[in-house]
């Protein structure tokens, strides 16, 4: 019989070190086959974030680069600038996107810098212990919003996506989600069309995807996949921003 | 500019820097504006282009530094330029380049703090440069200049003591050395030529792994043990750098009772009242350290006579005091004298400091 489901060339043949149910390690993989599929193997570059990713390079077989919190589009700008002919590309959660580094988000997009950038929106700062995100929904409890959160105090849930599709540097923008078969697929699709943009200079891409953390959200692995779909992505609306 | 063969020209402490950066082979400029260094930026977005390089008007000081580290990290040679508050927020990025130990240049023309403070030069910024600056057990290589010629030629040097060791080199100006103008000499510094100049040529660079293993660009070392030995890594280093990279002037050191210990623009105010002073045959002397880390403990191995009595200068309340007292010993007084937040010690003021009157 004929093996069709192998593992990507891209991605290095360990464990992960995330939680049972997480959503990085399908976005890793996602990553790996459409590097291996556009064969860009040998000359992608990827910029990892410090997040619950943080490492994501010891699964991803080709170079690497890290970048303080929140600075992982300025260190890709630097690589991309100096490095026309190489594929970029960030990879980052919603602290290091869009709190920290939302200056740095806004800057390169406006610039229409020629990135593609991958942004895992779990609605909680994984690493630290499951604070609140700026995506962290409303009435949303966390270890910083024991509560829930409230508007009054902490704001509403922040559309990044939304708030760069306006700049005319940006090229693309998909909210996907990987919280079923289906919608893994489309998510493919979606990552594949932000590298290919950068292939034709095309300017800025980013997919945000929506991702679960079962281990932050309190919930067992199908339970966030299924919060995800009926409460999250009525929030977070999947489908083509720009 | 435009004259390549042109080898003697009038320019700006600044300017200087930038034209040496870019005769370095510097192809990478990102920064924010702030006063006093303005001019760097400025001449930079013009010749960055000339040279086939990249010129950047970041989003903060943080971008920068970051943009900064992601060139170096291509093999790139980079640069960033911003003065006292600026260079605050570059900290945390500074850090990440040494434990990366990616080479990159970082120019501080100082102005008077804490806060905002003002926009008049100052040295206060020496901790903050020769102690590490950001967080970790690490090490900026600080070269002070002293003239205009000296801030292109130490821009040379900080580029390739930057690859040689990779680490962070800083200049440490101050806003009258950026602002003054001097004839410098160029010629026989290596031509620069068109576009990136380092492609291939360092093999940990991320460049695309095209015919072989995948490199990495990370401080991160979470594994135990993993942390430490790196850091004995780079202790080992700057181990290495302080035996060979101290430099140091002497200026009428021989049978000197007393010397100005003194580096960049108060230097070369001391320098002033030095030959003065010689001239009514005080017997005094100046040492000038170039290298503010490593600190030139050198210059002080030897005191000229057993009571030499050592003045420190500095455009501080007193930050490189310490330094010389720790590479005197204690063999020999070491007093202090400074102004600060814009103040300049005069030629005046420190004679009259040391012999009490005008002499
Ligand atoms: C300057 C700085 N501030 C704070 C931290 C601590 N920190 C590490 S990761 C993180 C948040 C990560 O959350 P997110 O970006 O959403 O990624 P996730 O871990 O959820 O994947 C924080 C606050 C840091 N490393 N550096």
């Amino acid at each position: 019989m004929e093996k069709t489901f192998n593992l990507p060339q891209s991605l290095v043949d360990i464990p992960t070190h995330y939680c049972p149910g997480c959503g990085h390690g399908v976005a890793h993989r996602l990553i790996c086959e459409v590097v291996d599929e556009l064969g860009i193997r040998d000359k992608i570059i990827g910029v990892a974030p410090i997040g619950c990713a943080v490492i994501a390079y010891k699964y991803w077989d080709f170079d690497c680069c890290e970048a303080a919190h929140g600075r992982a589009l300025a260190v890709a700008v630097g690589i991309k600038r100096c490095r026309p002919e190489a594929i970029v590309f960030t990879y980052q959660g919603d602290g290091d996107l869009a709190a920290i580094g939302c200056a740095e988000t806004i800057h390169a997009a406006n610039r229409g810098e020629n990135l593609t950038t991958i942004f895992i929106n779990n609605t909680v700062y994984g690493m630290t212990g499951g604070q609140m995100a700026p995506t962290t929904l409303l009435n949303q409890k966390t270890a910083t919003t024991p509560g829930g959160r409230k508007a009054k105090f902490e704001g509403y849930p922040l559309k990044i996506s939304e708030l760069l599709a306006p700049l005319p540097g940006v090229a693309y923008i998909e909210r996907v989600s990987t919280d079923s078969p289906q919608k893994i697929i489309a998510a493919k699709k979606a990552i594949k069309q932000a590298f290919v943009n950068q292939q034709q200079e095309k300017g800025f891409s980013l997919v945000e995807i929506l991702s679960p953390c079962p281990t932050y959200l309190g919930m067992k692995p199908p339970d966030a996949a299924k919060w995800i779909s009926e409460v999250l992505s009525k929030e977070f609306p999947l489908g083509r921003i720009k | 500019m435009k004259n390549e063969k042109l080898n003697k020209i009038l320019i700006t402490g600044n300017e200087a820097i930038a034209e040496g950066a870019i005769q370095a082979g510097c192809r990478f400029f990102a920064g924010y504006p702030i006063t006093p260094q303005n001019e760097i930026p400025a001449y930079m977005s013009k010749r960055m282009p000339e040279v086939g390089g990249v010129f950047i008007q970041s989003e903060s000081e943080l971008a920068a530094i970051s943009m900064v580290m992601g060139a170096a990290a291509t093999g790139e040679r980079a640069i960033t330029t911003s003065s006292s508050p600026g260079i605050s927020l570059k900290q945390e990025g500074i850090s990440y380049i040494a434990g990366a130990e990616l080479p990159a240049v970082i120019v501080n023309i100082m102005r008077a703090g804490p806060g905002l403070g003002n926009i008049w030069p100052a040295q206060s910024d020496y901790f903050q440069a020769t102690k590490g600056g950001g967080h970790g057990d690490y090490h900026n290589i600080v070269l002070a200049p002293s003239s205009v010629q000296e801030c292109f030629d130490l821009t040379l040097s900080a580029f390739d003591l930057a690859d040689k060791y990779r680490n962070p080199v800083m200049i440490l100006g101050d806003g009258m050395l950026g602002q003054m103008m001097e004839p410098i000499q160029t010629k026989g510094h290596r031509p620069h030529t068109k576009g990136p100049r380092s492609k291939n040529q360092k093999p940990w660079a991320v460049t695309g792994c095209a015919g072989r293993a995948p490199n990495l660009v990370a401080s991160f070392r979470m594994a135990e043990g993993e942390m430490e030995k790196h850091n004995i890594h780079l202790k080992n280093k700057y181990d290495e750098i302080e035996e060979k990279e101290q430099r140091f002037e002497v200026f009428y050191t021989d049978e000197a009772e007393i010397i100005i210990v003194a580096y960049g623009t108060m230097a070369r105010i001391a320098k002033g009242a030095v030959k003065n002073l010689r001239a009514k045959n005080k017997k005094i002397g100046l040492i000038r350290p170039i290298t503010l880390w490593p600190f030139p403990k050198k210059a002080f191995a030897q005191s000229p006579r057993p009571n030499t009595q050592y003045l420190v200068v500095e455009m501080s309340n007193g930050q490189m005091v310490e330094d010389v007292q720790l590479a005197v010993g204690g063999r020999c007084p070491v007093e202090f004298y400074g102004r600060t937040g814009g103040g300049i010690p005069s030629e005046e003021e420190i004679t009259k400091i040391i012999y009490g009157k005008d002499v």
